[in-house]
């Protein structure tokens, strides 16, 4: 394991999130191939790509959600505010924590909607009175944009709200646990257009204190709320820029192709 | 194509062959399914007529009322009531003086039956009847000397009479009960000496020898039972769920686990008669707990309910889908946490009810049972717990496989009434699960 403090690229120095040399392996199946990325802190960055490319799976790496998936195996490294988050000195249920995640289809727990929100605070034990609960309650509802649609029954079941509240709701769930990093696996892809609207201004609110990492499928989304795009390929990240310029001048022809809608 | 397109008739109006005997499949499966759940309500009714019909009788049991007069003379010849000289007299002594006190009775009431002997009368009193007396003077000593009014056992074969089991016909074919006694019992009935009350012992009292059908009830056998049930729930449910959560869970999925798997639910097969035998070599041989105990029984009961409660859990856990457990953990929670706060709960309605049918399954259990001893004939009813769980007692199912191995008829009506205790016990059980799944459902 190479020290943390003598040994951090450069770039990792600015860089939120930075990753060298990641791939992963489901089973046999090479997932994902040679990934050096950094991604800075307080932006939106967008991952787009056709299905099965490896976008969702280095989503994953992130929080180490692939150390739930027996066969996965990860190599190389990710550094997250410069330190080495597969390092056995760091509990993964604390990266969690800083490394929020949100994913593709809304999965409020079948609890109140109070409950839900209040879950994350409470066992990592954020709050101290309920007063103080109600308060991170409400913060995360509202700046989820959920607050005024359901402050009249935060004791409502969760699972009775429609797919757009329920994904803004994970959305606030995930806030209220303080992260510094929100991860978004396709978040719209279950929502109609209004819903998603609403998720793409919240988003690009959030921007302001979290760095978004966000998978999308739609291209025009990516254009409209990333301030970073990264395209993906078979596995590879194929190229990393500014979403204006990777969609107006691609450097690579497959990134063009996939843009104008030749593969994928 | 241009053969499909002949074949297709040229009106939707017009069924086609192919439409005629799609439907006439279909109605053929309908009357087949509608025809097999016909014939099984129609096996259900059969048995529950037949339960019912043979076995409603246990609930009821003819009593003999009579004035007795507790001859001190005879009962308690040194006259100062000592409790240790009152038990010297044997039940031989309390049968002489309800003898006489029926013939009295008899006398009194203006009944003559030509014919009938001292020893004819004496005959329609239950063998049971001169212990019933003796427990009553034994338990309040100043009752001797006095005149007391008691309801004691008639005899199985006049029980029998009255529920219509036993009638003159039968009477004159064997020698167990004489014309004129059957008399005795119509003019007793006519004057209110004798008559069918409810058997609230067939509830309590313990099992009794092979003379005495009237007096046996379930008590010993209900006790029992519900002995190992609770042995049965502590063990089995803790251990079960322990063992799904961690399969399903925490165990890495390899070869072993699966090797595991497919052997939890091989043992879900075993033949029960097996882990009794296990239970005789393990916990009766080698461990050297006492035979017939509640405690054996109920450590073979749980061998056998564990694959079935961890088959059910793991059913259920596998069940809550996997977003719950994902959402769970993207918010930090620990694996146990995850496990704890949100798959368990979501999982609880199926394992109650998986642990509720095992303990059911459980409930009715014979064979093993029959191999460590519970089919001893008990009639002291085990202590409380836990000193009771190692005392002898015998359990419902055994208790009618031993009724059934009986002479007198008398019994078949018992077994059939203890099937019928065992069903309500299976039913009340069964709603429960029911009702605890309704609740904990509501909740999410």
């Amino acid at each position: 394991m190479k020290d943390t403090l003598t040994e951090t690229p450069a770039a990792a120095d600015t860089a939120k999130i930075a990753t060298r040399d990641l791939q992963v392996h489901y089973g046999d199946t090479h997932a994902l191939r040679d990934v050096d990325v950094d991604i800075p802190d307080r932006t939106v960055t967008a991952l787009i790509g056709p299905s099965g490319c490896g976008k969702s799976t280095f989503l994953r790496c992130l929080n180490r959600m692939n150390d739930t998936i027996p066969a996965a195996r990860v190599t190389g490294e990710i550094r997250i505010d410069g330190e080495d988050i597969h390092d056995p000195r760091i509990d993964p249920v604390q990266l969690r924590a800083k490394v929020g995640m949100v994913f593709q289809k809304p999965n409020p727990f079948p609890k109140s909607i109070r409950d839900n929100v209040a879950y994350g605070p409470r066992i990592h034990g954020l709050t101290r009175t309920r007063a103080e609960l109600d308060e991170v309650v409400e913060k995360s509802l509202r700046r989820a944009a959920l607050w005024d649609e359901v402050k009249d029954r935060l004791d409502a079941l969760a699972t009775g709200l429609s797919g757009g509240q329920q994904q803004r709701l994970c959305i606030a769930r995930t806030i209220a646990t303080s992260p510094e990093i929100l991860l978004m696996d396709e978040p719209c892809s279950a929502l109609d257009p209004i819903a998603t609207a609403q998720i793409e201004e919240l988003i690009d609110d959030l921007r302001s204190r979290f760095a978004v990492v966000i998978v999308t499928h739609s291209m025009q989304q990516a254009a409209r709320v990333s301030q970073r795009t990264a395209f993906f390929h078979l596995g590879r990240m194929v190229e990393y820029g500014d979403t204006g310029a990777l969609f107006t001048n691609p450097a690579d022809p497959r990134t063009e192709s996939y843009i104008t809608g030749r593969i994928g | 194509m241009s053969d499909q397109a002949a074949a297709r008739p040229t009106s939707l109006l017009n069924r086609g062959d192919h439409t005629a005997r799609r439907h006439a499949a279909e109605a053929r499966f309908r009357a087949c399914g509608l025809g097999a759940i016909l014939i099984g309500l129609a096996a259900l009714a059969m048995l529950l007529t037949s339960v019912l019909g043979s076995g409603l009788g246990a609930f009821r049991q003819t009593y003999i009322h009579l004035p007795i007069h507790l001859d001190a003379a005879a009962l308690d010849k040194s006259g100062d009531r000592d409790p240790e000289v009152l038990k010297k007299v044997t039940t031989i002594g309390y049968r002489k003086v309800i003898d006489a006190a029926l013939v009295e009775a008899v006398a009194q009431a203006g009944i003559v039956i030509p014919g009938l002997t001292e020893d004819d009368s004496a005959g329609i009193i239950s063998r049971e009847a001169p212990a019933q007396v003796r427990d009553m003077a034994l338990s309040d000593p100043d009752l001797i000397g006095e005149t007391i009014q008691v309801r004691i056992l008639a005899d199985g074969r006049i029980d029998g009479y009255l529920k219509g089991r036993v009638s003159a016909e039968s009477a004159a074919r064997d020698s167990n009960v004489s014309l004129a006694q059957l008399q005795l019992a119509d003019a007793m009935v006519e004057r209110g000496l004798l008559s069918l009350d409810f058997n609230a012992a067939f509830l309590t009292a313990p099992d009794a020898s092979d003379q005495r059908p009237e007096a046996a009830g379930l008590g010993v056998a209900i006790l029992g039972s519900a002995y190992m049930m609770l042995i049965v729930l502590a063990l089995a449910l803790p251990i079960g769920v322990a063992a799904s959560i961690y399969l399903e869970e925490f165990a890495p999925k390899n070869r072993l686990t699966d090797l595991i798997e497919v052997n939890v639910a091989n043992l879900a097969a075993v033949p029960s008669i097996v882990f009794g035998i296990l239970g005789l070599a393990i916990f009766i041989n080698f461990a050297g707990l006492p035979q017939s105990a509640p405690v054996v029984g109920g450590l073979v009961l749980t061998l056998m309910t564990l694959p079935t409660i961890i088959i059910a859990t793991r059913a259920s856990l596998k069940a809550v889908p996997p977003s719950i457990r994902e959402a769970a953990l993207g918010l930090g929670a620990s694996r146990m946490q995850a496990v704890f706060h949100h798959v368990l709960p979501l999982a609880a309605p199926g394992i109650l009810t998986g642990a509720i049918l095992g303990l059911a399954q459980a409930l009715g259990e014979t064979a093993p049972l029959l191999l460590i001893g519970m089919v001893a004939f008990v009639r002291e009813y085990p202590g409380a717990p836990p000193e009771g769980f190692f005392d002898p007692a015998s359990a419902l199912p055994v208790q009618i496989f031993n009724w059934t191995q009986r002479a007198d008829p008398a019994f078949v009506e018992r077994a059939s009434g203890a099937i019928i205790v065992l069903l309500a016990f299976l039913l009340v059980m069964n709603a429960a699960a029911i009702l605890l799944r309704r609740r904990f459902e509501r909740r999410w």
